[in-house]
């Protein structure tokens, strides 16, 4: 049923094994005038991976790839071990023959069925015997419980697009493709459904591709950024390096920050502090809830990250980190970009030109990074 | 009673022929419609002006060239003495034929402003739900045409009780066999029995109201 002509002559051949069972293998090659998607990408089996670019970069085009609603001329595609694309050998498996689902960006939930009649639609035609993720647990997953008989039509927006990804997921999917599934929505019913997708990264093993062309977004959620310009991944790796590469666009963004993945250490009740640790380091963050051991993601902005050339005990910064300069960027007249190497994660620093100059900031250089205000994504 | 047995016979007759020929177009009208709504094709303006021709044509026009083409040296007249089927022309399927034609675009368009306006993402999201094409079809591209399809059916129909000279041509009035309500009003007319022409005309005219405000009437459907 897509634009690119779904019954190729390889399409019976589906699901044939193939190399590196846990990793997706993607290379696509197509365009129209004015537009030329060429990528070559070995991504993580597991995880969010976020595709994330301006608009035109070619994000959704290279989901729609994934998905088979578009057909590459020059394509392959592996996916956990399943060969779901090669041109080579004019292979080709249609969109309804592949165990992925499929969020739009828009609402596309079916308007002539109830939410439950929805729901069913892709289960139904699922196999019972690769029924893996139950619908009760789809439905509990994503809070729609009450809104099982209501029409698409009486559903707010963001309702709407829960019950599109309980539907994608009803369907057990091998990998789950998400179109910026937050765009069409305000902040208010983003902040909505976001705890939700991290529910869904902590409770099922599906790995999600998701565009998205906000931060924000990729920072609470991605494990795995592949940033796309005009068409082309101009880098793709895990978060904690993509956010902190000086060569990338994000380094300089005014709110560039970097993501670090921590465990809770401990509980300060006196002072109403939470110990957070990450490579045997401590990081001090006010008071949380979630218990000991449990994995949390901080947000450090570079403007709130200073450098000391000696550790200081008399400062009212709490966390103070051993780090060493990697490299610096001083594109600005006013100001440096400094990425720091702390224990193996990525760090960033904006300080002064100035400053640079008279600690004499060089790589190399071993500093401390005082660490002036933490944020918790997840 | 102010209409005859005759006249009663062609009523019957009318209606038969209306719900034969509608039947037989919503069959050949929707992939005809749904070719038309998504193909890219650049045949696609010639077969919608060719499916459009019964809007603009004289039906005499139309009922000569089907005349033609079905009688005894017409390529369907062969083709369909060949099958051991005889002669179309001044016979019930003759008419159905010709009302196919001449009905066509009325079941056709609306059709296919309804796969039109149901656009591709439905058929995508029905995809990457594991529905394949036929099955998209008959789960997610007719219950949403549905209102196509009621407006699609109450034309065709309509239009077929409403036609003349096309059955005139191929039909001839023969009673009981081609004579339809229209031509028994023509004849009714043409003997001065101005008092049953006016008992069937009106009758038209009143069903013809009626289905109209059935279709303009109709409450639009909430979709979405």
């Amino acid at each position: 049923m897509s634009g690119a002509a779904p019954f190729g002559p390889g399409a019976a051949r589906t699901g044939a094994i193939v190399g590196d069972g846990a990793a997706i293998r993607a290379r696509f090659g197509l365009g129209w005038p004015g537009f030329r998607l060429d990528v070559d990408l070995a991504l993580p089996g597991r995880g969010v991976i976020a595709l994330f670019g301006h608009s035109g970069s070619g994000k959704t085009t290279l989901l729609r790839c994934l998905a088979g609603l578009e057909r590459a001329a020059d394509g392959y595609l592996a996916v956990r071990g399943e060969l779901w694309q090669d041109e080579s050998q004019r292979l080709f498996v249609p969109t309804h023959r592949r165990p992925l689902g499929y969020v739009f960006q828009e609402a596309s939930l079916f308007a002539h069925l109830t939410v439950r009649r929805n729901l069913e639609f892709g289960l139904k035609r699922v196999p019972a015997a690769s029924r893996r993720i139950p619908l009760d647990q789809a439905i509990a997953l994503l809070g729609i419980e009450p809104l099982l008989a209501r029409l698409p039509g009486r559903l707010s927006g963001g309702e709407r697009q829960r019950v599109a990804i309980a539907r994608a997921l009803a369907t057990s999917p091998r990998l789950l493709l998400m179109d910026e599934p937050l765009a069409a929505l305000d902040v208010k019913r983003k902040q909505e459904i976001l705890p939700y997708l991290e529910r869904l990264h902590a409770e099922l093993d599906i790995p999600v591709i998701y565009v998205s062309h906000a931060p924000e977004e990729v920072a609470r959620l991605a494990d795995h950024v592949v940033l796309l310009a005009d068409g082309r991944a101009l880098a793709a790796g895990p978060i904690g390096e993509v956010m902190a590469r000086l060569d990338l666009p994000f380094a300089h963004d005014e709110d560039a920050f970097v993501v670090i993945d921590a465990r809770v250490a401990a509980h300060d009740d006196a002072y109403a502090l939470t110990r957070l640790e990450f490579a045997g380091l401590p990081l001090w963050v006010p008071g949380l809830g979630a218990p000991v051991a449990s994995r949390v993601r901080a947000r450090v902005l570079a403007r709130d990250v200073s450098l000391a050339l000696s550790e200081r005990h008399d400062s009212s910064i709490l966390n103070v980190l051993p780090a060493r300069v990697v490299s610096l960027d001083e594109a600005d007249p006013g100001r440096t970009l400094v990425c720091l190497d702390v224990a193996g994660t990525a760090l960033l620093a904006r300080i002064t030109r100035r400053s640079a100059a008279q600690l004499g900031i060089v790589p190399g250089r071993d500093v401390y990074a005082q660490v002036k205000g933490v944020a918790l994504l997840r | 009673m102010a209409i005859d047995a005759a006249g009663l016979a062609a009523i019957r007759l009318t209606l038969e022929l209306a719900a034969v020929t509608t039947a037989v177009l919503l069959v050949v009208g929707t992939p005809i419609a749904w070719w038309l709504a998504r193909t890219g094709s650049r045949w696609k303006g010639v077969v919608g002006a060719v499916v459009a021709l019964p809007l603009v044509l004289p039906p005499t026009v139309i009922g000569f060239y089907l005349l033609v083409a079905l009688g005894p040296h017409g390529p369907v007249g062969q083709l369909t003495q060949a099958l051991g089927l005889g002669l179309l022309p001044f016979t019930f399927a003759g008419l159905v034929v010709g009302s196919v034609f001449y009905s066509l675009p009325f079941v056709v368009q609306p059709l296919q402003n309804a796969f039109e306006a149901i656009g591709e993402r439905p058929l995508e999201v029905a995809a990457t739900l594991r529905a394949g094409a036929i099955d998209t079809f008959f789960s997610v591209v007719l219950p949403l045409a549905r209102p196509g399809f009621v407006t699609a059916t109450i034309l065709g129909f309509a239009h077929t009780v409403g036609e003349f000279g096309v059955v005139l041509m191929i039909g001839g009035n023969i009673p009981e066999k081609t004579r339809v309500v229209s031509v028994q009003i023509y004849d009714h007319v043409e003997a001065l029995e101005y008092a049953e022409a006016h008992w069937l005309s009106a009758g038209m005219l009143v069903f013809s109201f009626v289905v109209l405000l059935a279709l303009y009437g109709r409450k639009k459907e909430v979709v979405r």
